[in-house]
């Protein structure tokens, strides 16, 4: 825990439970259960079970009701500020995921705001990242390395709607992993759905019926028991990356795969996957993306959460913030990295 | 290179064998012949000369890509690839210009020469220049090391498959010293001429790990038994009273065994022996320990051959009297071999036989590999009576049978990010045994590194556990809280002074992940000692 014996504590403390507000007694995309928490955005590292109110963007609400049932649980606008305990609170979008906000929170003047997960592109789908001016920065920086670089979505999305064409005329089936929650909508929005159908694995369908009231989605087809091989044959098929080598690929021969993530940037992670291709496609912000983010904040106190931390903030201080590094429990984009392969090797 | 940089990217844009082969005999039959000769010498691992070292090639990249330097190296430790951190940190700025793959390579041959200066100026010119594909391909041409998922084997049916002339020709035709700078693609592949094949070797035959029961090779008397000897396979060629000695990785060491210099004279014209390089330190077969310090050295000093001479032990003739009788079975080769040693056997120098085993039973056969350890080999070799000489890796004429490997459970100390496939997981592990030092207290000493053994999933379970406990950082190195105990298998073990542990042990490797033992339970130095015979 952060702590000056002589000064106040800091608006926002780094506790075992998660970041907490003291003076509002609240904390911010807690691990631990608490009694009020404010929710970033619905993936599973940021929104945990076990809080006993919960409060995030009204976008957020179909989100988390469905993956944490029976909360209880209050929606908020894009910029509208609420009070606990004189400490001001307000969601600004973030531009990760449906839903996904950054938090900003004033007190006395000083301003904090906590990123959760964010990216600046605009994908067509999300609320579009906005700037808050600030003088405390919390960020994430899970490609906080000069070695992440992402193309425009335009380029990335012409190249995966020609990687089906072409595997269409192949003969072969394109099975295209992503992260239910997200990137799985993010491509789904964007696919050419004049090439050929597609197909879903149940997670995402599940998660995409979630969605539907949100935003507008091609049509798309569950894959179950009953779907015939012959159908999907040349079509495009969203699973998430466990579903790579399990037996449900089965009915898809034959195929070509591919993962659209940030993490394709590296071969290594394209061939430790054993997938075809990688398509290099992130909800997060590049290193660049980072550095624009955090200059037009005005922060001048900078606190990396999680991603390339020890890296991202000494080049930070070189660039003349305080910087510095806080343990935290979110896993980025590596929770969704990992899980292609565990179920791979278990299927082996 | 535009084609070749797009050859790359097709390799890399599957998983698929066959669709890698196909790309690779469609650029065959499209490049040009120079272009070619120099795509077989890159996929056959026959790069030019680096022209500028690594450190400026670091240096001169953190540069243009506008970070300092150590922001440049984290980033190299964590990709893992020198050429790949180099053409995703640069930006491309200005228009691609299209040079052939022979012309850049022959521009990095000539740069060799070039002063500091111009090197730097060729890189800026040239990094910006390229996408990202054409500048991976560009300065992995210039760091070395083309490792991109294509074998040479995988190369040669390409070739194949684009010019119609058999795999195995062709593997015979690639071998050798040839230079791709000078060279035609006519001459390398297409024509055949006599003076070429002065010094080939013919491509080894490897055996592969027998995998069933050894009844399961049916009659014991269709088979012979050798040992398997560790050190280094070699071909030794005599023709036209010449000598040339070529190791299984192709590479003509001729001049790193001046023993065998005398064979010229002694052993007629026209002969290819298959055999292995032992080291025979006072009339015995030494250590690979004691091999290796031959190896390494460009010149080997008299002192040096005094303290670890070495022998060739023979096990296959492949050419005689000038024939290439690998078509022949194996026991007729042996024959032959065996009366030719028997004409050359008084003279002091000759080369030594492996000696072919018959057995009555597989029981036999069996209670022989038991005594693999006292004979020093490495176990067993199975070969079929009746077998021609192969080219490669095949199944079913020849098995290796190698002895169980020695164990020991070790510690977990430091843990070094892997490579390749393993880029941005640590994969690369040391490992330490206790020993009492002079206050009688126990502690932990280095004793080995080893890489692989354990499965994907492990390998990632224990990275996350890595970077939850690392104690210290150095560069890619991390050290951390000794926890988790791994049983260690090794080939053999010797004694070392280099060593702090003061053992080397032999291709080391993790055998099992052992959960269920605590630190305190792994072994001492001691132990390991004891292993020494």
């Amino acid at each position: 825990m952060y702590f000056d014996p002589v000064m106040k504590p800091p608006l926002l403390q780094f506790t075992d439970r998660g970041i907490y507000c003291e003076a509002a007694n609240v904390y911010l995309d807690p691990w631990k259960p608490v009694d009020k928490a404010i929710i970033s955005h619905g993936h599973a590292d940021h929104s945990r079970w076990g809080h006993k109110r919960y409060i995030t963007h009204h976008r957020n609400l179909p989100i988390v009701k469905h993956r944490l049932g029976n909360i209880s649980i209050v929606g908020k606008d894009w910029g509208e500020a609420f009070t606990v305990n004189g400490v001001t609170f307000s969601l600004h979008p973030a531009g990760h995921i449906i839903g996904s906000s950054q938090i900003r929170v004033e007190h006395k003047g000083e301003v904090w705001v906590f990123t959760g997960d964010y990216k600046l592109e605009n994908d067509g789908l999300t609320t579009p990242y906005e700037t808050v001016k600030c003088h405390t920065f919390i960020t994430e920086c899970t490609f906080g390395l000069p070695a992440f670089s992402w193309m425009p979505q335009e380029q990335v999305i012409n190249d995966i709607n020609e990687w089906w064409a072409a595997n269409k005329a192949n003969g072969q089936t394109s099975v295209l992993f992503g992260y239910s929650l997200g990137k799985a909508q993010r491509l789904l929005k964007h696919l050419d759905s004049s090439t050929g159908k597609i197909y879903t694995h149940g997670a995402i369908e599940n998660m995409t019926e979630v969605l539907r009231p949100l935003a507008d989605f091609p049509k798309t087809e569950p894959i179950t028991g009953d779907t015939k091989k012959e159908d999907i044959k040349g079509n495009m098929i969203i699973a998430p990356p466990s579903a790579h080598g399990s037996n449900w690929m089965r009915k898809m021969v034959p195929y070509a795969t591919a993962s659209a993530s940030g993490w394709m940037a590296f071969r290594g992670a394209r061939r430790r996957r054993a997938i075809d291709k990688g398509f290099v496609l992130s909800d997060h912000c590049d290193w660049s993306g980072l550095l624009a983010a955090i200059k037009s904040t005005g922060a001048e106190k900078v606190i990396c959460t999680h991603g390339y931390t020890e890296i991202f903030s000494r080049y930070l201080r070189e660039l003349g913030y305080d910087a510095r590094t806080e343990e935290t429990q979110y896993e980025g984009e590596l929770a969704e990295a990992n899980a292609s392969e565990t179920v791979k090797t278990k299927t082996k | 290179m535009k084609d070749f940089a797009q050859l790359i990217k097709t390799f890399d844009n599957t998983n698929k064998t066959n669709i890698k082969v196909q790309a690779l005999a469609d650029y065959f039959r499209a490049a040009d012949d120079k272009d070619k000769v120099w795509t077989i010498a890159i996929l056959s691992h026959r790069r030019p000369p680096r022209p500028i070292n690594t450190t400026l090639l670091r240096e001169w990249a953190a540069e243009l890509a506008n970070i300092p330097l150590w922001l440049f190296e984290e980033s190299y430790h964590i990709v893992g690839d020198l050429a790949e951190t180099i053409a995703l940190v640069v930006p491309k700025k200005e228009k691609s210009a299209n040079k052939s793959l022979t012309r850049f390579l022959e521009e990095m041959l000539a740069l060799k020469q070039k002063s500091e200066e111009e090197k730097k100026k060729y890189l800026f010119d040239n990094w910006q220049r390229m996408d990202y594909h054409e500048r991976f391909v560009f300065t992995k041409l210039i760091t070395g090391g083309f490792r991109i998922g294509v074998s040479q084997k995988l190369m040669t049916r390409a070739l194949s498959k684009a010019t119609g002339i058999d795999e195995d020709i062709l593997a015979y035709k690639l071998m050798g010293n040839w230079n791709p700078n000078t060279i035609t693609f006519q001459a390398l592949v297409l024509e055949e001429r006599e003076s070429d094949f002065l010094s080939k070797p013919y491509p080894f035959y490897l055996a592969y790990a027998l995998d069933g029961e050894v009844e399961g090779l049916g009659n014991v008397k269709d088979w012979s038994v050798e040992h398997k000897w560790d050190g280094i396979r070699a071909q030794v060629i005599i023709r036209n009273n010449e000598l040339f000695v070529w190791s299984r990785g192709e590479e003509l060491v001729t001049d790193k065994y001046p023993e065998f210099e005398k064979f010229v004279g002694i052993i007629p014209n026209g002969t290819v022996l298959d055999g292995e390089i032992l080291p025979y330190p006072n009339g015995k077969i030494g250590s690979f320990n004691e091999l290796q310090t031959r190896i390494g050295r460009k010149t080997i000093s008299k002192s040096l051959l005094q303290k670890t001479p070495v022998v060739l032990k023979a096990y296959d003739l492949l050419e005689w009297q000038g024939t290439d009788i690998r078509q022949k079975p194996y026991f007729e080769r042996r024959e032959l071999l065996e009366k030719l040693h028997g004409e050359v056997v008084e003279s002091e120098i000759s080369p030594i036989l492996s000696e072919r085993m018959r057995f009555d039973s597989w029981a036999a056969v069996v209670k022989e590999r038991e005594r693999s350890r006292e004979k020093r080999s490495e176990g067993l070799m199975l070969k079929h009576n009746d077998s021609p000489y192969l080219v490669g890796r095949k199944k079913g004429d020849w098995w290796k049978w190698k002895v169980d490997p020695l164990t020991i459970d070790a510690v977990l100390t430091y843990a070094m990010r892997g490579h390749g496939r393993r880029s941005n997981l640590f994969t690369d592990y040391t490992f330490a045994l206790w020993k009492e030092n002079e206050n009688g207290e126990r502690e932990l000493v280095t004793f080995a590194k080893a890489y692989s053994g354990l499965t994907d999933a492990e390998f990632r379970e224990m990275d996350a556990w890595i970077k939850k406990n690392t104690l210290e950082r150095f560069g890619p190195v991390r050290s951390v809280t000794p926890h988790h105990v791994f049983e260690i298998a090794f080939e053999g073990i010797a004694l070392s002074k280099r060593h702090k542990s003061g053992v080397a042990t032999r291709f080391p490797r993790i055998l099992r992940w052992r959960k269920d033992k605590k630190i305190e339970e792994a072994n001492s130095i001691n132990d390991i000692l004891q292993m020494i015979k």
